[in-house]
């Protein structure tokens, strides 16, 4: 944790609630996402018990699994999740534009200019909390292996037609929210306290309830933000509910004992009672018993749910309320590609994601996400000024007035314009011999070379006094003898200098997976058929 | 605990050990029998010495090579050392077309030839990079059927892949006790894989290539016969290796008395002994704690200002301790930062003061080390990492003086075990605080309390 | 940890008692602490009258006893556990209650798994052994491995019959190879000079002599891996295991070897089918063994405790309140997951204004600094040193954090 953090951590515990630990919006949000907020049973990988989800604040749709164990009322389940999910992120399919774009033409191996299609906007799924978001690949990689009965009429447990699809996009959504700074898919909790800071531990931030309470404690003259909070993750009820239900996936403990698990019980009997029903008569007696006993369910899962989908609604407003940030739409576009990407594998009929990535895939997508966490860093940084007063802190940044500019010039033939500039700072850099440092010059960076460094007064006081920096310009000044207009700060500008790159490089091409090399065990072999989905053994069954 | 080797054990004869070891390395490279031959080599086994001795004979039968180092430095020391060993050799070094892509001293030299372009070095007897370069090139454009991997330890899995086609087998050398290479962001999902991107290039090569043939170089030239057997059993506890030297093959003195200073009394300790920790009072503080940096830089200017001489192996004459022969080392930039300051305020200026990070592959006479864990209220994951104590406590020939706030046993007592467990990944010895507690009970042996 | 306030549950994380894990209430520990045939009869006395009179103390299990390396710096806890309060009902009287509890469908789904795995007299689990842990040792015959009868009175029988099944097995292995499978065998070991009774899921004594340390967790291994926190958490309980099992080993002529590497039975990805891995515990065994040593400073704690101190749930709250907080914790977030003082402590936490209340990572810069009301004055220049480098960082960064938020 950083100091700027600790220290506004300990502001908003003085202060009683949160206090900002960003001053923009540092996350795409979309103008229609789709919430969801599952519940799973207990003892059980993935085994869902309901589901609030939905576009419209004011209409989630329920979905409910009255046997948790049945696994064909799971089935059930899952194509109702689909058959909201797919259509939504379907919406955003086909409306596309147009991008050029290099690529190396297959005959020739020349990189020839291509338009390639790109999704105007892309879908974004919101969830409470991380588990949220873990639930999300765990029903991807539960999903995306099940065959339908057109696919395989041998098949045991057929799957409703859409929920393999339905796996693999959400396999793709959780394997991109690893990616730093994505956002198709999105966890409240984190969103939140990205942008909040609170006079808790980022352990217990990890409680939508006792992070909103601190962000947005109730009224003014109410009870604290850290009053709020324990109140959220403790108070109960006289039946010994929790006021505020997890947010899932998990439920409470209380909750499956003493209320589910008596309702689950009434649901079994009226089932068997049907099924033994003897005439028609009696059927639909017992038939209302059995709705009767699922509509009980149903509204124990929503009144677990409902709390939820109105903290993720209202932290969706509190973010909104900060305005969004500079670089936000550029990292957008990446998730942009990403959803146009997966769209197009899924048309070209490829198979779904395999369970383990071959070493290439492995190295491709870690190499990818080093690449976007340093972009990240230094986007937020120069985004936004409490960021990178955390770099400057670090000694990463420094800001300061320009007090001086030389004209030097290269000692070539056609000489460049290689201009000294003094800044006065009060930051502490660690600048090290011919340190690089980067500077936003309309929007592109422009680096200059460490020349040097003193104290302004003569080390009066040492370490504590403002520093004069010299640095050597060295790019983005045009072709001439003569820096272009605008290219070289004056003296009097306040500039900003950061010892970290703004638009860090990719690393190496890694081989095709096919010419995998020796050391890493050799190409994969043969893409292994796919693999069969789990076996069903007797607990799993009534 | 610690066993003392050398003039006790009159039968081992370390220049015959290590001799057999690397024969036994250079018939596995040159016989082509297997695809990769894995080096492990403690802290001064003479790491680069045999990667320029295979180098050189490999040259000779014919076999073009590529070199594959880690950073600039290494790749540029080890053209240096190549040409200085055999300047009739034409060497070519591989750079990138940044500013400053190498050390300007190459240029001059004859039968080095540089290029950013592979193709243009191709042919030439061997060819020396680094591994992010390496990663450019095509494996259409230049091929070797031999490559020499240095610093394999602290090479990624994925480094590995990016280069691994361009050549046919390997050798791979490097020190399993240093620094492990590390992600910026989350691995966990590769865990337990054998080709995990973020582990270390030897983990997955060894995990594909079980059969492979495994050395060790089994003698430290660089550490004392007073260090040797603590670093070796701290740190390389299934590996063990001993001292190239005996107690009484280097000396370091000094002219000038002590004048009963805690600098000076543990600076008299290390003389003596090898080792010295100069403790001052518990107290927690940030990491650039004020009184320990100004600790530290008294240190080192007493080191310089006794006429300290060293006597080692080298030379029968002793040798005076300068400044290029004392490093200080630190866990963190900002400490180094702060006890450069201190040193410049006692006018001492050509002292290299870094991180554990940057001091790896180097060496000096005397070390002074700012223990990573002193006056901190909580050990973490890097602090506790033991390639860090590893690389601070073997980096000298002659002495190493710790400089520590008290209570650090202490702290290491409460600090919380409860690391997560991947299924699959190996476990990693010695743990690190086991590491931490073997370090600590050896050197409270050579304690000089000091208080500023 | 996203969920330390739901309590535990197989598969979710947390403490507490998993379903395949006979513990709870209603397991098999037993009232036991205290009886130990020797140990300190003083300390014994003293720790029996910190409980209060008439309450018996909570067994240590294996999962209390490696929870003890969670925060070995906790003298509360240590004094705690080790004088065997029950912290539960002494975190009720104190009016932070406990949040912790188990899910029944949870405890259904575990039992159903652990039946499964030791079904057909062990074979399944005896074949994940050889596999996973010993493949060239012959395989167990077709009617399975020798399943001794362990049942005896009271858990110091259990324990006598756990190792006389031991010495058993132990002939029968080098007589005729046999594999034996000892199903919840019972195994003591000493803490703090009282000992504790342990119910290990299973131990398996290998053709070759050798013991292996069985547990079963309920949570999937998925593609081969599996949350690295309750691997890590079974890994510290099985370590505990192999420690009372070696001392088991050691009266035994010759010593059977106890292996290092124990396996871990989960569900295979989404079915209740069983899969397994190995997984070395030689660090959290070396760990334990260090904590279990440190324990014995539970007399120290206890000697400074004023006369009469007493954690007994009957007495009013705020005595125990005074006598719980004269013995000195040092709360951290993660304690919310393990001990179930820790509503308690944290709100005494925060009422001292302790920074570490918002991570045991909060200090590392901040020095001597420890108090809210400290460290914001130090930040604002009310108080502090500005040579103090601590101070002089955190006034940089209340400057730094003051100027970027009036760039609003």
């Amino acid at each position: 944790m950083s100091l700027i953090t600790t220290l506004a951590r300990l502001e908003a515990i003085r202060a009683g609630r949160a206090q900002p630990a960003a001053t923009v919006r540092h996350r795409h949000l979309s103008e229609r996402p789709l919430v969801l907020v599952p519940l799973t049973t207990a003892g059980e990988a993935g085994a869902p018990l309901g589901a609030l989800v939905g576009r419209d604040r004011d209409a989630p749709r329920l979905l409910v699994v009255p046997q948790p164990r049945d696994r064909d009322l799971r089935s059930v389940f899952l194509a109702e999740l689909a058959d909201i999910v797919l259509p939504y992120l379907e919406s955003f399919a086909d409306d596309v534009e147009l991008v050029e774009g290099k690529e190396a033409d297959p005959e020739t191996g020349r990189q020839v200019t291509v338009e390639r299609e790109l999704c105007a906007d892309a879908p974004q799924l919101i969830v409470p909390s991380r588990a949220g978001v873990d639930l999300v690949r765990l029903l991807g990689r539960s999903t995306r292996f099940r065959r339908t009965a057109e696919q395989d009429p041998e098949t045991a447990y057929p799957a409703p037609p859409r929920v393999p699809l339905l796996g693999r996009w959400f396999t793709h959504f959780g394997e991109r929210s690893r990616v730093p700074g994505a956002s198709l898919l999105l966890a409240m909790t984190d969103l939140l306290s990205r942008h909040w800071a609170t006079g808790q531990s980022s352990l217990e931030d990890q409680h939508l309830g006792a992070l909103l309470a601190w962000i947005d404690p109730p009224g003014a003259d109410g009870p604290t933000g850290a009053e709020a909070a324990l109140r959220a993750e403790l108070g109960r009820d006289a039946e010994g509910q929790l006021l505020c239900p997890p947010a899932g996936p998990a439920t409470d403990p209380a909750f499956d004992n003493r209320l589910l698990a008596p309702a689950i019980e009434r649901y079994d009997r009226a089932r068997s009672a049907l099924a033994a029903a003897e005439d028609g008569v009696a059927a639909d007696a017992l038939l209302a018993n059995l709705s009767a006993a699922e509509r009980e369910i149903g509204e124990l899962v929503r009144s677990r749910t409902l709390p939820t989908w109105e903290s993720v609604w209202r932290g969706l407003d509190l973010l909104r309320e900060l305005p969004e940030a500079a670089h936000v739409p550029d990292r957008w576009k990446g998730d942009r590609w990403s959803f146009t990407a997966h769209r197009d594998r899924v048309a070209s009929g490829e198979p779904p994601q395999p369970r383990i990535d071959d070493a290439v895939t492995a190295a491709q997508k870690l190499a990818r996400r080093e690449k976007e966490q340093a972009k990240l860093d230094a986007q937020e940084a120069l985004d936004d000024p409490l960021v990178l007063a955390a770099r400057r802190l670090g000694g990463e940044a420094f800001v300061g007035e320009v007090v001086d500019v030389t004209m030097t010039y290269t000692e070539s033939k056609r000489p460049s314009p290689r201009p000294l500039i003094t800044v006065r700072t009060e930051d502490r850099p660690h600048l090290g011999e011919k340190a690089k440092v980067h500077r936003s010059l309309d929007g592109k960076p422009q680096t200059a070379q460490f020349v040097g460094a003193e104290e302004e007064d003569g080390g009066e006081d040492p370490g504590g006094g403002p520093l004069l920096v010299v640095l050597r310009i060295v790019d983005r000044m045009g072709r001439g003898r003569e820096p272009a207009l605008g290219s070289v700060p004056e003296k009097g500008d306040r500039v900003c200098f950061t010892l970290f790159e703004h638009e860090p490089r990719g690393g190496p091409k890694l081989p095709d997976p096919e010419n995998t090399p020796w050391t890493h065990g050799g190409p994969p072999t043969d893409p292994s058929p796919l693999p069969a989905a789990d076996p069903v053994t007797e607990e799993d069954l009534l | 605990m610690i066993t003392s080797v050398g003039a006790a054990d009159a039968a081992f004869d370390p220049g015959a050990a290590a001799a057999r070891v690397t024969e036994r390395i250079l018939r596995d490279t040159m016989s082509g029998a297997h695809r990769g031959v894995v080096v492990d080599s403690p802290p001064g086994a003479g790491k680069s010495t045999l990667v320029v001795r295979a180098a050189l004979e490999l040259a000779d039968a014919g076999r073009p090579l590529m070199v594959v180092a880690q950073t600039n430095a290494q790749v540029d020391d080890l053209v240096l050392r190549l040409h200085e060993k055999r300047p009739d050799l034409p060497v070519g070094r591989l750079h990138s077309s940044d500013a400053d892509a190498f050390d300007r001293a190459l240029e001059g030299l004859d039968n080095v030839l540089l290029s950013d372009k592979a193709p243009a070095l191709a042919g030439l007897p061997v060819v020396i990079s680094t591994a992010a370069k390496w990663g450019h090139v095509k494996p259409s454009d230049a091929h070797w059927e031999q490559a020499i991997v240095d610093e394999a330890y602290q090479m990624r899995s994925d480094a590995l892949l990016t280069v691994a086609g361009l050549f046919d087998r390997a050798l791979f050398v490097g020190d399993p006790g240093q620094l492990d290479p590390f992600s910026v962001v989350g691995a966990e999902q590769w865990a337990g894989l054998s080709y995990d991107p973020s582990a270390s290039a030897v983990t997955t090569l060894l995990a594909h290539n079980p059969g492979l043939p495994q050395h060790r170089l089994p003698v430290s030239w660089r550490l004392p016969a007073s260090a040797a057997p603590l670093v070796s059993d701290a740190f390389y506890p299934y590996t063990p290796f001993r001292a190239g030297t005996g107690s009484d093959d280097r000396r370091l003195s000094f002219g000038v008395p002590s004048d009963g200073s805690g600098p000076d009394r543990v600076i008299d300790e290390a003389a003596v002994s090898g080792w010295g920790l100069l403790e001052l009072p518990p107290r927690l503080t940030p990491r650039t704690d004020p009184e320990a940096v100004r600790a530290v830089a008294a240190v080192v200017r007493r080191l310089l200002d006794r006429g300290g001489a060293a006597v080692s192996e080298r030379s029968p004459d002793p040798v005076p301790l300068t400044a290029d022969r004392v490093a200080v080392g630190t866990a963190h930039r900002d400490q180094a930062a702060a006890v450069r300051a201190a040193l410049a305020e006692l006018g001492v200026r050509d002292v290299v003061v870094d991180t554990a990070n940057r001091l790896q592959g180097r060496e000096y006479d005397v070390t002074v080390v700012l223990h990573p864990l002193s006056g901190r209220p909580d050990a973490t994951a890097f602090h506790l990492e033991t390639g860090r104590l590893c690389v601070l406590a073997s980096r000298h020939r002659h002495a190493c003086i710790v400089v520590c706030r008290a209570g650090v046993a202490d702290l290491l007592d409460d600090h919380p075990s409860t690391e997560p467990v991947r299924l699959g990944v190996t476990v990693k010895f010695p743990d690190g605080w086991e590491a931490n507690h073997a370090v600590l009970s050896h050197l409270s042996e050579h304690r000089v309390p000091h208080r500023p | 940890m996203s969920e330390y306030l739901s309590g535990p549950r197989p598969g979710r994380g947390g403490p507490g008692p998993e379903p395949n894990q006979s513990a709870g209430p209603a397991g098999t520990l037993g009232a036991v602490h205290g009886d130990g045939p020797e140990g300190a009869p003083a300390l014994r006395q003293r720790l029996a009258e910190l409980r209060g009179p008439g309450v018996s103390a909570k067994p240590l299990d294996a999962r209390a006893l490696a929870a003890l390396a969670a925060n070995p710096g906790c003298e509360r806890r240590a004094l705690l556990d080790g004088a065997g309060v029950d912290k539960t009902a002494l975190a009720s009287a104190l009016g932070a209650p406990a949040p912790f509890g188990q899910s029944q469908f949870a405890f259904t789904r575990g039992h159903a798994f652990e039946a499964r795995v030791k079904g057909d007299g062990g074979a399944e689990l005896l074949r994940l052994v050889r596999e996973r842990l010993d493949p060239s040792a012959p395989e167990p015959p077709p009617g399975g491995a020798r399943v001794p009868d362990l049942a005896a009175t009271g858990p110091q029988g259990r324990t006598g019959r756990t190792a006389l099944a031991l010495r058993e097995a132990a002939a029968a292995a080098a007589e005729d190879g046999a594999w034996t499978l000892l199903d919840h065998p019972m195994l003591a070991l000493e803490v703090a000079g009282t000992p504790a009774f342990l119910e290990p899921d299973a131990v398996v004594v290998h053709p070759d002599g050798t013991w292996t340390v069985v547990e079963i967790k309920s949570f999937p291994m998925l593609d081969g891996s599996a949350d690295a926190a309750k691997v890590g958490a079974a890994a510290r309980q099985a370590a505990v295991y192999v420690l009372a099992l070696e001392d088991v080993a050691a009266r035994l002529e010759p010593s059977p070897q106890v292996r290092h590497r124990i396996l871990l039975v989960c569900p295979k990805d989404f079915s209740n089918l069983p899969t397994a891995s190995a997984v070395d515990v030689r660090k959290q065994r070396a760990v334990t063994s260090r904590q279990l040593g440190r324990l014995t400073r539970v007399e120290e704690i206890a000697a400074d405790l004023a006369p009469g101190a007493c954690f007994s749930p009957e007495l009013p709250a705020e005595r125990l309140a005074e006598t719980v907080e004269s013995v000195r914790a040092v709360y951290t977030p993660e304690c919310l997951a393990t001990c179930e003082l820790a509503f308690h402590c944290r709100s005494r936490a925060r009422e001292d204004g302790a920074v570490t209340v918002l991570g045991r990572s909060a200090r590392a810069e901040l020095g001597e600094l420890s108090g809210v009301d400290a460290v914001l004055a130090a930040a604002h220049g009310e108080a502090g040193d500005a040579a103090d480098p601590a101070v002089a960082a955190l006034r940089r960064a209340a400057r730094l954090r003051e100027e970027a938020l009036a760039c609003r």
